[in-house]
């Protein structure tokens, strides 16, 4: 009696032949050319065409190569530090959002999606006047030549971060935090011991998130690096201009690795704190 | 009998948000082992007593005690009492058992105390097993349940329940309120209950105060709250009753009351009738006789049924008098076949006990 009975079931399209050739098909387009990229990676020839037998030759070529390596770093680098600074004002700002009023506080609601909807390329040339508007200083020294980068970064990840972690803060309402009163925490046990491992998973997730964001953007990064400041992708698409090598399949097989797994732990994270939602 | 403890005092509490008066000089003793209910109609400052005494909100005067000492301005979280949320606020990241632990580990106490306080306070509200069950993995029921234990795991003094049953269905909800009532006698615990359905405040009150716009109108307990009311607003709020109205006026020492329904009432010598008082008399009080009762504790009436609302075991009937007054009474379902005389625009005679009057302050 107590337990309601559900009517719907997912469509079964094992069943249904139409539905079936067009997942295999989109499968297929969507799939296809990323295993293609990762097994010629392994492909013992100068080019793409034809399987000439395996090899790891290129993978250690990588290795050898300066500049791929410098431009590596560089990404990673890039990617840590606009990570810690967009979850920091990520979640400073969605913490702002959830507990405080403040004048105007819904437009700010709307303001933090636009460098998510602006489109990228117009962010990168805006980005780019920008600095050269206010004249910043075209360092020398490493890392300070990636600060330009940073900051267009961290400008269009943290909104990600905001709503991820303003998403699940909705979750915590006002009687949750009073219970935790009630039971004998006080203030800041309450945000030690309730509020911070709430949201962590929604933390790491977004942060996860951020990474990934960071280390694959090509548009903005292109606006606003330099000579100095190369990135992994900018390197790969002026790679790409001399023509197709393997050590770019190679190259890019590392980057989908590291990004397939970050988005495995940040879906993971995610997935734990849905399931926590009381409908 | 001795006299027995005051685990909760409030003196002349005042509480104001900005215009509104949600408390309003509320003074309440709640003795200890009382199940304590507040009952009234939603937005009458009831919720708001359970938050003073919780330390949830703080008072603008007055003063809550909590066993004779003044917690006033004693922080919520310093203060031993527990309260069950309306939405049950269990934390959502947190499994049944780190739930219910929370309040112990704050305490500091001890890994095995607490291990088997919780176990005994699951086996109590009837979840063992879910130890490790996310809150999102509970029915309703069950997270009232683990709401429940979460307050009485702590042994506070007193365990304020803010509307508990109310997003529960019909019959889980009495299964409950059962519950509620068994739980709290074998812990010889405090429970202060604040509702606004009157059949719960009855079945599982020892205590109820009624409140509206902020003042508390009546305390008694449960069954003399409902038979002998002293407020007209207490009387209606907990049930249906007809209103007589009326003035009396005393001839030969005896006290009769010149009602517009039903004539001259005679009233028993020894009951005071306030000024501008009126009598009330419970629908269930009436009985439906075959012919006109001329008995002389009795009142009799007839008249034309104009309503009649079937809920199964009783029926609510309204009868209309000849002088256009309308009578409210209940009659039990006692046999089936009398169903078929209650047919709206029968004419009916029914009489009832003038000992069942009520006497009721405007």
């Amino acid at each position: 009696m107590s337990k309601r009975i559900r009517h719907y079931t997912p469509i079964n399209y094992t069943k249904n032949n139409t539905l079936k050739i067009i997942t295999f098909i989109f499968l297929v387009i969507l799939y296809l050319p990323i295993i293609n990229l990762i097994m010629f990676s392994f492909n013992d020839s100068k080019r793409n065409i034809v399987w000439r037998g395996f090899t790891s030759k290129y993978y250690e070529k990588l290795f050898e190569n300066e500049m791929l390596f410098l431009a590596f770093s560089n990404s990673i680098t890039i990617a840590i530090t606009s990570t810690i600074i967009s979850t920091f004002l990520g979640l400073t700002t969605a913490i702002a959002l959830w507990k405080f009023n403040f004048y105007l506080k819904k437009y700010y609601d709307v303001a933090l999606l636009f460098p998510i909807i602006i489109p990228e390329i117009c962010m990168g040339i805006s980005m780019l006047v920008f600095f050269s508007y206010i004249n910043w200083p075209n360092f020398q020294l490493w890392p300070f030549t990636l600060s330009s980068i940073i900051i267009a970064h961290v400008s269009f990840i943290f909104p990600f971060v905001a709503i991820i972690i303003r998403a699940r803060l909705s979750m915590l309402n006002n009687e949750i935090l009073e219970a935790g009163l009630d039971l004998g925490a006080n203030k800041y046990q309450v945000i030690r011991k309730i509020i911070i491992p709430f949201m962590s998973p929604a933390l790491v997730a977004s942060a996860l998130l951020a990474f990934t964001l960071s280390l694959d953007d090509f548009v903005v990064t292109f606006f606003t690096s330099g000579p100095n400041s190369v990135t992994l992708p900018v390197k790969i698409y002026s790679m790409v201009r001399f023509g197709i090598s393997p050590e770019i399949n190679a190259i890019s097989t590392l980057l989908i690795l590291i990004i397939i797994i970050c988005t495995y732990f940040a879906i993971r994270f995610l997935s734990k704190s849905n399931r926590e939602i009381i409908k | 009998m001795t006299e027995k403890k005051t685990t909760i005092e409030l003196k002349k509490l005042n509480k104001r948000f900005g215009d509104i008066v949600a408390v309003n000089d509320v003074s309440l003793k709640i003795s200890e082992n009382d199940f304590f209910t507040i009952l009234g109609p939603s937005g009458c400052g009831k919720s708001t007593i359970l938050r003073l005494i919780a330390g949830l909100e703080v008072q603008d005067t007055g003063a809550v005690m909590i066993n004779n000492k003044d917690c006033s301005f004693v922080p919520a979280n310093e203060r031993p009492v527990n309260m069950v949320f309306q939405s049950y606020a269990l934390f959502p990241h947190l499994s049944v058992r780190d739930n219910i632990e929370f309040g112990l580990k704050l305490k500091k106490i001890n890994n095995i105390d607490r291990k088997t306080r919780v176990e005994e306070i699951l086996e109590l509200v009837k979840m063992n097993g879910y130890d490790f069950k996310l809150p999102s993995e509970l029915s309703g029921g069950q997270r009232q349940r683990v709401a429940l234990a979460r307050a009485i795991v702590n042994k506070p003094k007193i365990v304020l329940l803010d509307e508990p049953l109310s997003a529960l269905d019909a019959n889980l909800r009495m299964e409950m309120q059962q519950e509620l009532v068994n739980i709290q006698r074998d812990l010889k615990m405090t429970f202060m209950l604040v509702t606004h359905d009157q059949d719960e405040a009855l079945s599982i009150s020892s205590k109820i105060a009624i409140m509206e716009n902020g003042k508390i109108i009546e305390t008694n307990t449960a069954t003399n709250m409902y038979e002998y009311p002293s407020k007209k607003f207490s009387a209606e709020f907990l049930g249906r009753i007809n209103i007589i109205e009326g003035a009396s006026s005393v001839i030969n020492n005896r006290i009769l009351f010149n009602s517009d329904t039903f004539g001259k009432i005679n009233i028993k010598q020894d009951i005071k009738l306030p000024k501008d008082g009126v009598l009330g008399i419970r629908p269930e009080k009436i009985i439906i006789e075959t012919g006109l009762n001329k008995q002389k504790n009795r009142v009799s009436m007839n008249g034309i049924i104009t309503n009649w609302t079937y809920y199964g075991d009783v029926s609510y009937i309204t009868i209309e008098l000849k002088n256009k007054s309308k009578v409210y009474i209940n009659v039990q379902n006692i046999h089936r076949n009398s169903l078929q005389e209650l047919n709206i625009g029968k004419k009916l005679f029914a009489s009832f006990d003038i000992s069942d009057l009520i006497i009721l302050e405007k």
